[in-house]
């Protein structure tokens, strides 16, 4: 197979501490290989004044499944005057801020990605996600199934019966292909099926009369008790009003005392993820302010904790989430079109487009947060860059969200534009903080740190010889950083080369190949339990509008599969 | 010794019941009974063995008689067809697979279709309300399994959706519905009075034509405010009364059909019944859901809308966009003022079902139409394709009317030497390829 | 401001239609003839020229709004002429297809016969007349946007047919003939005058804006109530109007405690 040489670049790995060092990248074979293996045949490519990182791995993005789809299709004026066909290998591409499954994969492969994982996961619509991953091109992905508000789970865990729930989450892990465990909104969901919702981690569920905060501990125990590759995810209760940074700091205290158990080195037990949403003070919208730095204060202190910011990108753009009762919310606020769907045993969704002006106090403050999270990390390998797509902005901003993490002035720049720059100022911190995220820390925050977050970092995030040559040429030079923040938003807006699994798919910013992407799921093995396979029988005769044999998503489906194997029998 | 085939998947209606049991001979050629089905469904199976099936295609001769030509020459016909034409409707889709509907995309893209579906006739006016009013809605097990209140507006499940109301809407007994449908308030809106009126608690004969004014009636007795005597033939008591019932339920949800999306206003109409279950939703929780017909036309609309982001009438004649506006890129409209130069149907007969001026505009036209069956679209098409029966004989993904996808099964096998749609479909492509790349 | 014609006359129909997106006094601006007619049109996925179809004489302005632009021949078959102009004028002298007009900024757009459907969508400015009818959708949102008419003004002397400025949130519109149905659904703004008969549904779901109806209105919206009659000056004509707000179905913003209501007013 194919022999490649990037030479002379700037490497920046933080799983070998390579800052910016020039270093010879070989690949051979679709793996990272010492530069001794390769033959005379390879081909050489020059990266001398440039950048050479591991592809960028996204790790909550709403890409793939009923509710971005639903978002598509409703907001045909996402696409007007928008749809086009780049040069290249490209389909027909479209959609400013949900794209079509052809944009996503091509616009991530541009912006040096080669992974996504779609953040949520109806089990019942399985099949439809994997319809859509195996629909987009080049980037690798996985989905994450929900399950803070299933109701085999909410039994299970009322009673505190943590193998039963492990053998329900392997079950439906393999059913629906899944990677992991996914919470939204815990039992504020189930709540939501009566119109009503669970705004702390204490209020019980309606019927079911489980809390959230016994919801989450149970999900930690049952997902270590698996040791699988990830951690529980977490979009906690009370997201996006105004003080829900208490609840935010209740949910993450949930994890004090768990260590992470399990065969792929992660050591996080909680990944709490689009922080930004998650971290306001104030009472009303009046006084409103961020509280980035009280949440950041805790995670700082806690080694189990990883953290993906939500950062806010002032556009335009499309919320949806599994957080029914919160875009029930949004509606009633901004009275733009509402979409809800709640599925029978398992979660809901909500779809409501939203502007996010700079003329508006709040969403400034809430552009401020995003940022102060990610400047307040001490740890970047704990903290990561997401837009929460397309929530708090399209994924196609990354270059530009890049560009105010990296420049003082750019942040500076749009602080003055700003309508009410002197509230804003006010109440956030975002004005005073001169820290620009370096080449390296930005490494650690879309490669390294996502990888190892995933259990994924044997093969994935980083440059060392052994590793998948999924590999991004970006044309920055740290020995001669352009001046104008603008240029960073355009280099990291098109590679120089994307390789994945060792093939060029993109030159220059066009799409040459398609490569082969790969659907990841995670196939857990656990001891023969009855009682689960009895109750899983019982609800699809009596509560479920499908049969159990045709639930699960057949192996077509992902025809080019990357299965992680756990054991979890002993 | 016969088989049987069970948790099968019915490829007739927007039901999408998946519970059927069908027994099959033991050389896998023939169908010999089906159990759990409704009528409908039992006849999808039963008439795949009627004598008279045709296995192979027919080209329409000068004198109108058809003759018997190969698969591989009315592909070759059709891809001439389609490399030529300035632009072409490729228009069905709702009787076949997902994984046959992305191959049909790809030729599309190549040589300038516009692909619609059925929604283009029947439920497309509810995607365009939802367009601008979004839809508060629910899967089906979650009316199972919570609703204590279900108005059937405009629709007839006693005839087009047989096993709805056992299934899902009246009767089942759900884990928070154990009395069934003792437990739920059922409402009938129609102009007249149906057999599914006859199982509603309460029937509301609905003037023709009235319902966008009776639906605002609803909206005004929500808020409180003042009414007209009448709405549309209904009292103003009558309307405060049922609104109020409504509000002492837990959970409503609208089920709705062309009662709605077909008289005047249509859009208009589910776009204000939305309105009202969004209102609604301030006293008590309440979804709507379409009452899709066929049994893929939902399935159509999410892989056009993945791949293209609109969910039908998707102009792709420009080859380097997609473009979509109901009433300009929709099938009716662009035969009636001839704005396509050739017409490609699968997987439906709008020979059948489009208004006449359509059916003689798209009969001038080179047309191939490929469908298992002889219907009144083959006999105006240049070309009839036949092909396995979907759901039958061969498999592939299918989406149910609230979207949750469930995969049919092949059963029996198709008549030899039958291709598939998507290996149809997998052929035309390559031809088109092999005629551009010779252009 | 002295304005320079462009003349395009039709020399062959399209087999299809054509699609015009090019004729706009914006894109000729600054061009030389044979440059113009180099311009792009397309029938589906014939890549073609304004050149092909019309035979092109005179002179383009330096900027669109020293542009005039004269259509002669039967346009009836072109759509989207003088979308997105933001200045100059265009005259057509026959009927035109779908789109004309549409997203228009500012400038002047004339058509001396019918419009299909679509045409003035999502306007933002700019003086569009209809010496003829017009058909569906006139000056209303595109498919699914809540933000429609903004500005500008529409003026057909002939009948409109449905849907007529949904999601209007600003702008005027005044039609001489009569309206079919669904007038001002969805509106949040704006002024609709209708000098003769609508057949039903005005004002549906309306939120705030105005419409002016002089002749009869089939069947008023039940989410209407009349409050009281109005003198008023329309259009150069005074009467008194029976005034009716709503729709009471719908939501209402609040200005100083008090709903702010849609209106609609109905010659007496």
């Amino acid at each position: 197979m194919s022999e490649f040489i990037i030479k002379n670049g700037h490497v920046f790995d933080p799983v070998q501490g390579i800052k910016g060092d020039k270093k010879d990248i070989a690949v051979k074979d679709g793996k990272i290989v010492e530069t001794s293996v390769l033959s005379s045949s390879a081909k050489q490519i020059d990266a001398k004044g440039k950048s050479v990182m591991a592809g960028a791995m996204e790790i909550h993005a709403h890409v793939a499944g009923p509710k971005v789809n639903l978002g598509r299709w409703y907001r045909p004026e996402d696409k007007l005057f928008d749809s086009h066909k780049t040069p290249g290998m490209t389909r027909i591409e479209g959609g400013k801020s949900i794209p079509t499954v052809f944009k996503t994969g091509y616009s991530y492969a541009r912006m040096g990605y080669t992974f996504a994982m779609e953040a949520a996961m109806p089990p019942l619509y399985a099949r439809h996600v994997h319809e859509e991953i195996h629909d987009t091109p080049i980037i690798d992905e996985a989905a994450l199934p929900v399950f803070g508000n299933n109701w085999f789970m909410l039994e299970y865990l009322k009673n505190h019966e943590i193998e039963n729930n492990a053998a329900y989450v392997a079950w439906t892990l393999n059913q629906t292909k899944g990677y992991g465990i996914k919470i939204v909104n815990p039992g504020g969901t189930e709540a939501w099926a009566w119109g009503l919702n669970c705004l702390s981690v204490n209020d019980p569920v309606p019927y079911f009369d489980i809390t959230p905060a016994e919801i989450i501990t149970g999900l930690i125990e049952t997902n270590e008790y698996l040791g699988l590759p990830h951690s529980i995810h977490i979009h906690g209760n009370n997201l996006g009003n105004p003080g829900c940074y208490e609840t935010t700091l209740d949910t993450l205290k949930l994890a004090e005392g768990f260590k992470a158990k399990n065969n792929f080195g992660r050591k996080q037990v909680m990944h709490q993820t689009h922080l930004q949403f998650h971290s306001y003070g104030g009472d009303n919208w009046g006084n409103f302010e961020s509280k980035a730095k009280e949440v950041m204060d805790y995670v700082n202190k806690q080694d189990n904790l990883t953290i993906d910011t939500g950062n806010v990108t002032l556009d335009e753009t499309t919320t949806m989430t599994a957080d029914g009762p919160f875009e029930h919310h949004l509606g009633g606020l901004n009275h733009l079109k509402w979409a809800n769907v709640d599925v029978e045993l398992e979660t809901a969704a909500g779809v409501v487009p939203y502007i996010y002006s700079p003329d508006i106090k709040v969403c400034a403050i809430q552009w401020a947060i995003g940022l102060e999270l990610a400047l307040y990390a001490k740890d970047p390998m704990r903290c990561f860059i997401t837009t929460d797509h397309p929530n708090a902005g399209p994924f196609t901003r990354y270059p530009r969200v890049i560009k105010w993490l990296m420049s003082r002035k750019a942040r500076d720049t749009q602080i003055k534009a700003f309508k009410n720059s002197d509230k804003v100022v006010a109440a956030t911190n975002i004005a005073e903080m001169d820290r620009e995220i370096t080449l390296y820390e930005l490494a650690a925050m879309t490669r390294a740190g996502p990888a190892a977050s995933l259990g994924l970092s044997k093969d994935y995030g980083g440059l060392k010889p052994g590793m998948n040559a999924d590999i991004a040429v970006f044309n920055i030079n740290p020995d001669n950083m352009p001046s104008d923040p603008e240029e960073i938003e355009k280099i990291f807006s098109g590679v120089a080369y994307l390789f994945k699994d060792g093939k060029i798919c993109v030159k220059d910013g066009v799409v040459v190949d398609n490569g082969n992407k790969r659907t990841f799921w995670v196939d857990v093995k656990v001891k023969e339990n009855k009682q689960v396979a009895h109750d899983v029988k019982e609800k699809f005769l009596k509560y479920y509008s499908i049969n159990e044999r045709n639930y699960p998503v057949p192996d077509s489906y992902a025809p080019h599969p990357y299965v992680i194997a756990v054991d979890a029998t002993q | 010794m016969p088989k049987v085939v069970s948790d099968v998947t019915c490829p007739f209606c927007g039901t999408l019941c998946d519970d059927l049991e069908v027994t099959v001979s033991d050389d896998n050629k023939k169908i010999l009974s089906v159990r759990n089905a409704c009528a409908i469904g039992a006849e999808k199976f039963n008439h795949t063995s009627l004598p008279g099936r045709v296995t192979r295609p027919r080209m329409r001769q000068p004198d109108g008689t058809f003759k018997e030509i190969t698969y591989d020459e009315a592909i070759d016909w059709t891809a001439n067809m389609l490399v030529k034409s300035k632009k072409t409707l490729m228009y069905g889709w709702a009787s076949t697979s997902c994984q046959a509907m992305s191959v049909g995309h790809e030729i599309a893209e190549k040589v300038g279709g516009v692909v619609d579906n059925c929604a283009t006739v029947c439920h497309g006016s509810s995607l365009i309300a939802i367009q601008d009013v979004g839809i508060p809605s629910c899967t089906l097990g979650e009316v199972k399994n919570r609703a204590d209140r279900v108005v059937f507006w405009g629709c007839n499940p006693a005839h087009a959706h047989p096993r709805h109301m056992s299934r899902y809407s009246i009767f089942p007994r759900g884990f928070f519905t154990v009395k069934g449908h003792k437990g739920r308030k059922i409402y009938c809106v129609d102009c007249r009075y149906t057999d599914t009126a006859r199982v509603a608690d309460e029937f509301i004969q609905v003037q023709q034509g009235h319902d966008y004014e009776l639906l605002n009636a609803f909206r005004t007795a929500a808020r409180g405010e003042p009414l007209p005597d009448t709405i549309g033939g209904v009292p103003k008591e009558k309307v405060y009364k049922i609104v109020e019932e409504l509000k002492g339920g837990r959970f409503g949800v609208i089920f709705f059909g062309m009662g709605l999306t077909h008289t005047l206003g249509r859009n208009h109409n589910i776009d204000i019944a939305i309105s009202f279950t969004r209102d609604m939703n301030d006293y008590m929780k309440f979804s709507i859901i379409a009452m899709r017909g066929h049994w893929n036309v939902t399935g159509s609309g999410q892989v056009l809308s993945w791949q293209y982001g609109f969910p039908y009438a998707v102009d792709l004649s420009r080859r380097s966009k997609a473009r979509y506006q109901t009433g300009e890129t929709t099938s009716v409209d662009l035969l009636v003022r001839n704005e396509v130069e050739a017409c490609f149907n699968i997987a439906t007969d709008p020979g059948a079902h489009f208004p006449i001026d359509s059916v003689i505009s798209m009969s001038k036209k080179p047309t191939v139409t490929v469908d298992p069956h002889i219907n009144m679209s083959t006999e105006i098409s240049d070309i009839h394709i036949p092909v396995a029966m979907v759901g039958v004989e061969t498999g592939g993904c299918a989406y149910r009317m609230d979207n949750v996808p469930i995969e049919t099964r092949k059963v029996v096998d198709a008549p030899d030497g039958m291709l598939t749609d998507v290996e149809l479909l997998t052929k035309i492509n390559a031809r088109v390829d092999q005629l551009m790349e010779a252009k | 401001m002295k304005m320079k014609t462009v003349t395009l006359t039709v020399k062959q129909a399209p087999e299809l239609y054509l699609e015009c997106e090019n004729i706009t006094p914006d894109t000729f601006a600054g061009k030389k003839i044979d440059e113009i007619a180099q311009l792009p049109a397309y029938q589906g996925k014939e890549d073609t020229t304004l050149g092909e179809y019309f035979t092109i004489a005179g002179e383009a302005g330096a900027t669109a709004a020293e542009t005039q632009i004269i259509l002669k021949g039967d346009c009836s078959k072109m759509k989207y002429i003088g979308i997105k102009m933001t200045a100059g004028e265009v005259l057509i002298n026959s009927s035109a297809d779908m789109y004309t007009g549409g997203w228009m900024k500012g400038g002047k757009l004339v058509v001396k016969g019918d419009v299909h459907s679509f045409c003035g969508l999502g306007m933002e400015g700019g003086e569009f007349i209809i010496e003829g009818n017009a058909g569906n959708y006139l000056g209303a949102s595109y498919r699914g946007d809540w933000r429609g008419m903004q500005g500008g003004i529409i003026r057909v002397k002939g009948n409109v047919g449905s849907d007529v400025c949904t999601f209007m949130n600003g702008g005027e519109l005044i039609v001489e003939g009569n309206a079919a149905v669904h007038i001002a659904t969805h509106a949040e703004g704006g002024k609709i005058i209708i000098k003769g008969d609508v057949n039903r549904r005005v004002g549906g779901q309306m939120v705030k804006g105005e419409v002016i109806v002089l002749g009869k209105i089939g069947l008023m919206m039940p989410g209407f109530k009349y409050t009281k009659d109005v003198d008023l000056e329309v259009d150069g004509t005074k009467a008194k109007f029976a005034e009716y707000i709503g729709d009471l179905g719908e939501r209402h913003p609040k200005r100083k405690g008090e709903p702010v209501y849609g209106k609609i007013f109905l010659k007496k």
